[in-house]
């Protein structure tokens, strides 16, 4: 057989610089070099300037002060609402969960398939749909009032009220989507062994079924409190102005930014806090339920009352899960300008679709969000695959910060993000190539990318952690170098998942809107920018046909996810 | 064909021991197998031959040429995983084919070899199919067919018949030999299962706590043990605690502190027992060389325990200070039950003294 010339093994420099142990900190280094310079830095830019000019600790004396409450109120209206919201999201999912995957009954199945439906509306577009359908003049309340030709309109969602009930529309899932795995996993031989020792019903619940759904509940809690507490889009459609966020965003735009800056600080605190009790609460979480092929029996709804009470029930819910996506779609096809006071907009036309591909000022706010999209995704990739395969693959100290550090921008709300990149970017530093980036194409990318960090490493090391490590091997015993190897093993094995973290990385970042409001600039305004402006300038229908655009593209993507998840499912052996 | 030479070979991994002070020298064509329980270093070695470690100290050789840092796609190397490792993405043909592309054949010569080794291990009809399709046993030669196409200087095999049932286990253990004779290339293969390493090595060697314990022929290590160790894991035996009382030329007499006497055969001991009058030694009698009735050292016993395996009666026999492990080989006579007396003769070669 041929063999290729070998080297004596006391071979180049260069060889031998690559086999020592140190040589790995040259490979990750760039990683850490990016999360300093985007992640660490910004951070600690925006809490230098927390501390003012020359005042030393005065902003967050002023934070704290009695004298003028505002922020104290809106830190305590935040986590009020927070609270509020994990508690309204807990029982509606939970319950949700159990219904589905405990009871038979009519409209089950439309049910179990539209109940996720929440998760395919971008935040802005759906508390916009929120307004349109339950705020003052929105279609419901006016609707009541004309049938029954009240004075005024019987009931209308705003305030604080108005952004529980949207947290709740958009995050119970959230809870309903760990409490069916749970439930799902529940060998439904505990309950039976429970009622064979001669446990009442709810005994059974409070000593057996609860306590296993702890984990999972407890794990959806934190997650949902995070999220209200970075919740931006609905305390501002809302008018709620004394939340953390919407603080910091009032200090911007007044031009305080010391203030944004301490603002911003004190809430990266809490939801830095979050995010260490969340990653040690799931370390220790144990999975308890082991069995494999549990066969959950849903029990059969038989009475005629309880049927006729579930159909209407299931309608119901089928109603309230489709109405905000039925109602973007109505006004997206109304005419601009047209819908004032009437309960349903009065002239429909179906410009807005043509005008979004056609018309230059419509279509360019598209454009720049495919753009800035795509430049944010790439660098997603590169960094998400280098860091996934460091991570899983590669043995060197400092794994733990990384991955910290990873999760950390995620972790943060979209606002102090925000407020980070202007601190550390609207001057020159060598992290911006000298150049000053507040104003120009890049700083939105540059968000996008920070924002969406994890997204395509976490889906990237899932399929890493897959793959056995020894297919590597074989393939490196069979001669092929490490770059080969990656190219003709890792890479076509870990495709679906490193696709998957991608697409949702790009629809996520095309309907970003809590950073990208309060770094824009006009030449590069972005897609939910333009929804939100669109709004205020009473362009319902170009606004609406924006957000179902958003939509569409994120069913899709939903779509082509699930269907790579199945894929892998059978070809893995 | 190339000879492995393990030197001095250590390693550590933090701080805890794999494997240390290693001298191995495998002659070119043969079936060399490292045996021993799990987390005794045996899979380490496996992997430093291989260049998926290097040893924190030492020397490794192919033939005389020093490899000891070499990467592994240099080497020359087939290996078998334990789970085969087989590409997922790829069918049979592409997973063959994997290695002669690196080594850049022209897909003609591909084609033919990938078709010539598909024949050897008998999967003809199998080229097209996803590795997903596959029984475990199939797999496990898509593995080997892998590893062989190369025409590798040295095959590694890292417990490859460990996934798979007793039945298909006998009959790969054959297939495995059979292959490898044909083709003649050094084979080292890591096993825990004494049967096969017994069955199919030239020589063995018994690793335990990351340290070889005796380097030998299967009839070696199997008569002559060094220690009680290798006595214990290799087959059944019992090991008896005892005191030389007289060596008179050949003949040797020991006896427990309860009395029981025994007379053995000097040259029956291992280099690293304590030969003298007075010691303390230990005696490893299998169990199958316990003969039922009258004959050299005769003792009687109570049975505790029957065990009926159809081609063999097992006993527990409880004499003075020990119960021992009778093996009788089945031949239809009466079954003996619990509680009854039964008399044993050890031939007195079949008495093996050990040290510790």
């Amino acid at each position: 057989m041929k063999k290729q010339p070998f080297q004596s093994s006391q071979d180049s420099l260069w060889a031998r610089i690559t086999r020592s142990p140190s040589f790995i900190y040259v490979l990750i280094s760039p990683l850490f070099l990016i999360l300093f310079g985007y992640v660490i830095f910004p951070f600690y830019q925006s809490f230098i300037q927390s501390f003012g000019s020359e005042t030393g600790l005065n902003n967050y004396k002023k934070f704290f002060s009695l004298e003028s409450t505002a922020n104290l109120e809106a830190l305590w209206t935040s986590v009020y609402i927070s609270v509020i919201s994990v508690i309204t999201c807990a029982i509606v999912g939970v319950l949700m969960a159990f219904l589905l995957e405990r009871y038979d009954f009519p409209g089950r199945r439309v049910l179990s398939i539209l109940v996720l439906v929440p998760m395919a509306l971008p935040p802005l577009v759906g508390v916009l749909s929120f307004t349109f359908l339950y705020g003052e003049s929105g279609i419901i309340p006016r609707g009541i009032q004309h049938l029954f030709n009240l004075e005024q309109v019987p009931f209308k969602l705003k305030g604080v009220w108005g952004v529980i009930v949207v947290h709740t529309f958009t995050m119970y899932t959230y809870f309903y989507l760990t409490a069916s795995a749970a439930i799902k996993g529940l060998d439904p031989s505990l309950e039976e062994a429970a009622t064979n020792l001669g446990a009442s019903r709810l005994r059974i619940w409070r000593k057996v079924i609860l306590p296993m759904l702890t984990p999972s509940i407890v794990a959806a809690a934190l997650l949902v409190f995070m999220i209200s507490m970075a919740s931006y889009t609905a305390p501002l459609i809302f008018g709620v102005e004394r939340t953390m966020t919407m603080q910091i965003y009032l200090s911007r735009t007044n031009g305080n930014l010391d203030m944004a800056a301490t603002q911003s600080t004190i809430l990266s605190f809490v939801s830095i806090s979050f995010l260490i009790i969340m990653r040690w609460y799931q370390n220790k979480r144990n999975y308890q339920n082991l069995s494999k092929g549990i066969s959950v029996h849903r029990s059969e709804v038989k009475s005629k009352a309880m049927k006729v009470v579930s159909i209407v029930l299931s309608v119901a819910g089928v109603i309230i899960l489709l109405l905000p996506i039925l109602t973007l779609i109505l006004i997206s096809l109304s005419v601009d300008g047209t819908w004032t006071t009437q309960v349903l907009p009065p002239a429909y036309t179906f410009d807005h679709y043509i005008s979004l591909f056609t018309d230059e000022r419509t279509w360019r706010p598209i454009w720049n969000s495919l753009q800035m999209g795509f430049v944010a995704t790439l660098g997603n990739i590169i960094f998400g695959v280098a860091a996934a395969y460091a991570m899983v693959r590669l043995n060197f100290k400092g794994k733990t910060l990384l991955d910290i550090l990873i999760m950390v921008p995620w972790a943060l709300p979209g606002t102090v993000v925000a407020v980070n990149l202007i601190a550390a970017f609207s001057e020159e530093n060598i992290f911006a190539f000298n150049q000053v980036l507040i104003g120009t194409f890049w700083i939105l990318p540059l968000a996008y990318f920070i924002r969406h960090l994890p997204l395509v490493f976490r889906s990237t090391s899932a399929s890493l952690m897959q793959m056995d490590q020894s297919i590597e091997e074989a393939s490196r015993s069979l001669g092929a170098g490490w770059w080969m190897t990656f190219r003709k093993i890792v890479l076509p094995l870990t495709l679906t998942g490193i696709l998957a973290g991608t697409l949702l990385a790009f629809v996520q970042s095309i309907g970003e809107f809590v950073a990208s409001i309060l770094i824009y600039s006009t030449s590069t305004m972005p897609l939910s920018v333009a929804i939100f402006q669109k709004m205020y300038a009473f362009k319902f229908g170009t606004a609406c046909a924006y957000g179902v655009l958003q939509i569409v593209l994120i069913l899709i993507v939903l779509t082509i996810s699930e269907r790579l998840s199945k894929g892998t499912a059978g070809s893995a052996i | 064909m190339k000879g492995v030479r393990l030197q001095d070979i250590t390693k550590t991994f933090g701080k805890v021991h794999g494997v240390k002070e290693l001298n191995i020298d495998i002659q070119p064509g043969e079936f060399f197998t490292f045996l021993g329980p799990s987390g005794c270093g045996k899979t380490t070695t496996l992997r430093m031959i291989a260049g998926f470690y290097y040893p924190t100290d030492g020397k490794i050789f192919f033939d005389e040429r020093d490899v000891t840092r070499l990467q592994p796609n240099k080497r020359d190397i087939g290996m078998v995983f334990q789970n085969y490792a087989l590409f997922p993405h790829m069918t049979v043909n592409e997973n063959i084919a994997f290695g002669l592309e690196v080594r850049k054949f022209s897909k003609q010569a591909i084609s033919e070899k990938v078709d010539e080794v598909r024949g050897l291990v008998r999967l003809e009809q199998y080229g097209e199919r996803k590795i997903n399709e596959l029984s475990g046993g199939q797999q496990q030669r898509v593995a080997l067919a892998r590893a062989l196409v190369i025409k590798p200087d040295i095959l590694l095999l890292d417990e490859p018949l460990s996934n798979l049932d007793a039945k298909l286990r006998e009959e790969t253990r054959i297939e495995i030999k059979r292959l490898q004779a044909e083709l003649g290339v050094t084979t080292v293969y890591v096993t825990h299962d004494q049967t096969e390493a017994m069955a199919m090595s030239d020589r063995i060697m018994v690793m335990e706590n990351g340290y070889v314990q005796q380097i030998g022929t299967p009839q070696e290590i199997y008569n002559r043990p060094v220690n009680r160790f290798v006595s214990s894991f290799i087959g059944e035996s019992n090991t008896l605690e005892m005191t030389v009382m007289s060596i008179d030329g050949e003949k040797v007499i020991v006896r427990n502190e309860h009395g029981v006497k025994l007379s053995g055969l000097l040259s029956n001991s291992s280099p690293l027992a304590p030969m003298n009058k007075g010691e303390t030694i230990h005696v490893s009698i299998r169990p199958e060389s316990i003969l039922q009735g009258d004959g050299e050292n005769t003792l009687t016993g109570e049975i505790t325990f029957v065990e009926f395996t159809g081609l063999s009666v097992n006993y527990s026999v409880k004499v003075p200070g020990v119960t021992l492990k009778v093996m009788i080989i089945n031949t239809g006579g009466k079954l003996l039950q619990i509680g009854d007396s039964i008399q044993l003769s050890i031939p007195s070669r079949s008495l093996y003294f050990l040290g510790e």
